[in-house]
């Protein structure tokens, strides 16, 4: 409501604006803008008014000449340098970066080569040593071993020789025994021989 | 100052020049071609002075003019155009300065004078015509034969061709001169009315309101409307100097 109330206002005042302007303006100004007699000589529109365009050509061509000239010569050429300098600039900047990225990445792999290489050799000498130890153990138990199968070969026959002593320490003693088992039982006597054989016989 | 809206376009003289019978005399708009070609010409030199390798803000408006201006016509022509460079930045930076010198109160629009742009696009068909004979002979007519058109339609399709690049420079020139006109003018007589309607009194003073905001929001888009009519005309110069370098690739 109030837009359409402002818009009737408007255009009412508007025509009022109009019709005093052009009263107030009388003969010298005319709102279709036509008739300029005193200010431009001629009654054309300002812009189509023929009677300046040979100057307005002459002075065209004098400073856009210029203009061109100033353009070509002299802030075309700085302008193209400036960005060319910089294009330049950005370029060897660049190159450098990646050449000094090239030398960080042939430190990094010749770091990274001498810490396997120190990797290998640790394992080298740590494989050595276990190796060493182990072939230590293992002769240091050999010789333990055969040590002990020497006493217990030694200690096996000196058994093995008290044992055959007993033994025919046991044939003499039976003997003797069954001599005088038999003397006191029988009265007689027995040939040596003949208990010998006897305890023999008796399975010994 | 007049409250007439085609008052602004008026030449005067300001130094009578006649020679041999003509009327060279130093006017107006002469005052303003050379304003800016001085504005212009000043702010391009004086913002790269330093040549610094990191640009200071305005130096930074240079340079992007420049590439934005390279780009273009790269685009445009390819290549081969490169060569008119120097031709497109000067006619882009002396419209665009010119209209924008045109936004200021009082001062003079070069650009809407339709004498100036007239002379600017037929500078720009005239070097289209020149270098395309000069580089390609007569096989520049090329131009206006395109490729795969059957026979019996060819003298139709010939003509519209022919009609088409001689209004160029005629399209080329009005749209900058109407655009620049139309906007001084609309803005001149909405402005009119906010001092019209502020002599009727309170009632007055609250009518103008709506043709004063008109009149802020027409001065934002004539600002646009500078900037988008030299780059239309940079624009299409970079298109017919492709027609120039390359005949008959369409």
């Amino acid at each position: 409501m109030f837009v359409t109330a402002a818009y009737a206002q408007q255009s009412t005042t508007t025509e009022g604006a109009e019709a005093h302007d052009a009263a107030a303006a009388g003969e010298v100004h005319t709102e279709t803008g036509v008739a300029h007699e005193g200010e431009a000589g001629s009654g054309v529109f300002p812009p189509f008014d023929s009677t300046h365009f040979a100057s307005q050509l002459l002075w065209l061509a004098i400073t856009f000449g210029l203009f061109y000239l100033l353009m070509s010569k002299v802030i075309i050429p700085r302008i193209g340098g400036i960005l060319e300098t910089r294009h330049d600039r950005i370029a060897q900047d660049l190159d450098e970066a990646s050449r000094l990225k090239g030398e960080a990445d042939a430190a990094i792999a010749s770091y990274e080569q001498e810490l396997a290489t120190a990797k290998a050799k640790g394992h080298q000498i740590a494989d050595g040593a276990r190796e060493a130890a182990k072939s230590k153990a293992v002769a240091d138990r050999n010789a333990v071993e055969a040590d002990l199968s020497k006493k217990i070969a030694a200690a096996e026959d000196r058994i093995a020789d008290i044992k055959t002593k007993a033994l025919a320490d046991v044939g003499a003693i039976a003997e003797e025994t069954a001599t005088a088992v038999v003397k006191q039982l029988i009265g007689g006597t027995v040939t040596k021989a003949e208990i010998v054989a006897a305890v023999k016989a008796s399975g010994n | 100052m007049s409250n007439d809206p085609t008052h602004q376009f008026l030449v005067n003289k300001i130094v009578p020049i006649e020679i041999g019978g003509i009327d060279f005399s130093f006017t107006n708009a002469s005052l303003f071609m050379v304003a800016t070609v001085g504005a212009a010409a000043g702010f391009l030199y004086l913002t790269t002075s330093q040549r610094g390798l990191v640009p200071t803000r305005l130096q930074s408006v240079s340079e992007m003019s420049y590439e934005f201006i390279a780009s273009m016509l790269r685009e445009g022509a390819g290549n081969g155009g490169m060569k008119f460079f120097p031709m497109v930045f000067s006619l882009f930076m002396f419209i665009l300065t010119a209209n924008l010198l045109g936004m200021f109160p009082y001062f003079f629009t070069i650009t809407s004078q339709i004498i100036v742009t007239f002379a600017l696009a037929l500078f720009v068909i005239g070097t289209v015509l020149f270098y395309g004979f000069y580089k390609h002979g007569f096989g520049f007519l090329k131009l206006f034969v395109p490729h795969g058109v059957p026979g019996v339609l060819l003298p139709l399709v010939v003509s519209i061709e022919i009609i088409s690049f001689l209004s160029r420079p005629i399209s080329l020139s009005v749209r900058l001169f109407a655009n620049m006109l139309a906007g001084h003018i609309t803005l001149k007589v909405f402005a009119g009315f906010v001092t019209s309607l502020s002599a009727l009194g309170a009632l007055g003073i609250g009518g103008a309101i709506l043709p004063l905001i008109m009149t802020v929001a027409i001065t934002g888009l004539e600002f646009l409307v500078c900037f988008l009519q030299a780059y239309v005309f940079a624009v299409l110069t970079c298109m017919y100097l492709n027609d120039a370098v390359h005949p008959g690739s369409h």
